[in-house]
């Protein structure tokens, strides 16, 4: 081959490396301006602030209120990493600091198949399991009556499939603390729970923060599961024993069907651009969150 | 020469492996003791089974005795925190603890003293001064200790040791990370502390060695082949592998 040709295939090889990254970072943002050119016909009508702090949803009488679906999803969203991450950050310290390496190496598929698992078996697991637990159990312990798919459900199935996403993570970030750390905290006289809470939890905060900003967008953008056992009842929920309707479940039950009502695709429209929106919110906060906590190290 | 640390009949195995082949030596008080040999020879798992950091190797099996003052310090039933603090560490790198330059320091005073809080500042101020770091982080106590340079952060670790007053300091290698200045304040400070406290030192670094070194225990696969003052060991080692390693056969 001649050094022309060779050039000339090194030249095209890295034109082409150079295209799919300009294509992936082209994504979300044409993503995000599709969405918006799509929800203009209802912010024209609107202003932004209005529809989402509205609680009136009647699509038939161009009542376009987003409150019920947002607070919906911050609700399941919040309450399941409540559940998730500490669960996650004991898991993934015993696992690293006190199991022996074949447990966690037996461990690191398992986490994978329950990070793989299609969600509609998360789902199914909480319209079976979850849902009659809380209204037969839970909620009567409280004194009340619901019929059991409730937030708390959502909360419960969503926590179960964002543990594996938080804890993959955290296993890695516990994992990479070098051990001469945790020997520099014995050597001074530190039991082994005083160098886990002192030194590595420390060292690991802002891995922790990631990992849960990570869960909270996967949390928040997860629909099939949650759609099956939170209810789908439009209302503002008062506690976690009321119904919700998350965003995501709002479009995929809807999109598709009474579309000739006026403005109510755009409406849907407008619900994905705000997911996309707080979703986006998330990662860069965490993201913040990060970059302050490391300099502080 | 009064004898501080005696180790006796010391075997370690990891899993089927044996690291450390029945060692016996006296390491004695308020010298610097330095092990020394080529790596992978066991002498970081020796120095580590003084505080019992071996501890945290997975299958390990120990047998033998490590007397410190009096007291087999292999025992199951001695407690392993107080074992540790006797004795400072210092590692191949510097790790600072995730926090600032001042609570480096008191951590370890924080953690098992609870009695005298307000002596702390004193204490945390004598230490970096001992370590001679006093004078060039004094205005920046509380920044974190990851942003001071590696000769400093070594130095500070130092520090953080020599807070819980140890009696014994161990050091793996410690001057490895180090640019050749650094390197020298910590040979300087060593040869200072010794006065005080009696070190025990891991090199590879013959050099090294014969800058600072009282007693020597050279080191060949798991096998403790000669130990010594310094003096004899480096002008008449007995072994011929001893003087295959001071010419410098092995590295």
């Amino acid at each position: 081959m001649s050094v022309f040709s060779r050039k000339f295939r090194d030249k095209t090889a890295l034109f082409w490396m150079i295209i799919s990254l300009v294509i992936l970072l082209l994504m979300p943002i044409l993503l995000a301006i599709g969405l918006y050119l799509k929800s203009l016909p209802i912010l024209n009508g609107q202003s932004f602030w209005e529809l989402i702090s509205e609680s009136d949803w009647k699509p038939m009488q161009g009542k376009f209120g987003f409150l019920p679906f947002i607070t919906s999803s911050l609700w399941v969203t919040f309450l399941s990493v409540i559940i998730a991450a500490p669960v996650c950050i004991l898991t993934a310290i015993y696992l690293t600091q006190y199991a022996r390496k074949k447990v966690l190496a037996f461990m690191h598929p398992v986490i994978d198949i329950l990070a793989g698992l299609p969600s509609v078996i998360y789902g199914v697991w909480g319209v079976l399991i979850v849902v009659p637990f809380i209204s037969k159990t839970v909620a009567p312990f409280f004194g009340l009556q619901t019929s059991g798919y409730t937030i708390l459900a959502g909360a419960i199935v969503l926590s179960i499939m964002v543990i594996p996403f938080i804890l993959n993570i955290l296993i890695e970030v516990f994992r990479t603390i070098p051990e001469e750390l945790t020997e520099a905290s014995l050597s001074v006289g530190a039991t082994k729970w005083e160098t886990i809470k002192y030194v590595l939890l420390k060292k690991a905060y802002p891995g922790i923060i990631s990992a849960t900003g990570l869960g909270v967008a996967r949390a928040f953008g997860e629909t099939i599961a949650v759609l099956m056992v939170v209810g789908n009842v439009v209302k503002v929920p008062s506690s976690i024993f009321d119904s919700g309707y998350p965003l995501p479940a709002l479009i995929a039950n809807n999109y598709g069907e009474m579309l000739s009502i006026p403005k109510y695709d755009s409406a849907l429209m407008l619900a994905a651009l705000i997911l996309f929106g707080i979703v986006l919110l998330f990662n860069f906060l965490s993201r913040m969150a990060i970059i302050r906590s490391e300099k502080n190290q | 020469m009064k004898s501080k640390i005696d180790i006796k009949n010391l075997n370690l195995f990891i899993g089927k492996q044996q690291i450390l082949k029945n060692v016996n030596v006296q390491i004695p008080e308020n010298k610097i003791t330095i092990i020394l040999g080529p790596s992978g020879c066991g002498k970081t798992t020796l120095l580590k089974s003084l505080n019992r950091l071996t501890d945290l190797y997975e299958d390990v099996k120990v047998s033998g005795e490590i007397i410190i003052d009096n007291e087999d310090i292999l025992h199951s039933s001695q407690d392993v925190t107080a074992i540790r603090k006797k004795m400072g560490l210092l590692a191949q790198r510097p790790y600072p603890l995730p926090m600032s330059i001042y609570k480096n320091v008191a951590y370890g005073i924080r953690i098992s003293e609870s009695e005298n809080k307000k002596t702390i500042p004193q204490r945390v101020e004598h230490h970096l001064k001992q370590v001679n770091l006093w004078d060039e982080v004094k205005d920046r106590l509380n920044s974190p200790a990851s942003r001071l340079s590696i000769g400093q952060q070594q130095r500070l670790c130092l520090a953080r040791g020599l807070a819980v007053n140890p009696e014994i300091i161990l050091a793996d290698e410690p001057t490895s990370a180090l640019d050749p200045i650094s390197s020298q304040a910590i040979e300087e400070k060593f040869i200072e502390l010794k006065e005080q406290y009696t070190v025990v030192m891991v090199t590879h670094i013959l050099r090294q060695a014969r800058r600072i070194a009282d007693y020597v225990i050279f080191m060949y696969l798991g096998e403790v082949v000669e130990c010594g003052t310094a003096e004899e060991f480096f002008t008449n080692p007995k072994e011929e592998k001893t003087k295959a390693y001071i010419k410098g056969a092995f590295n």
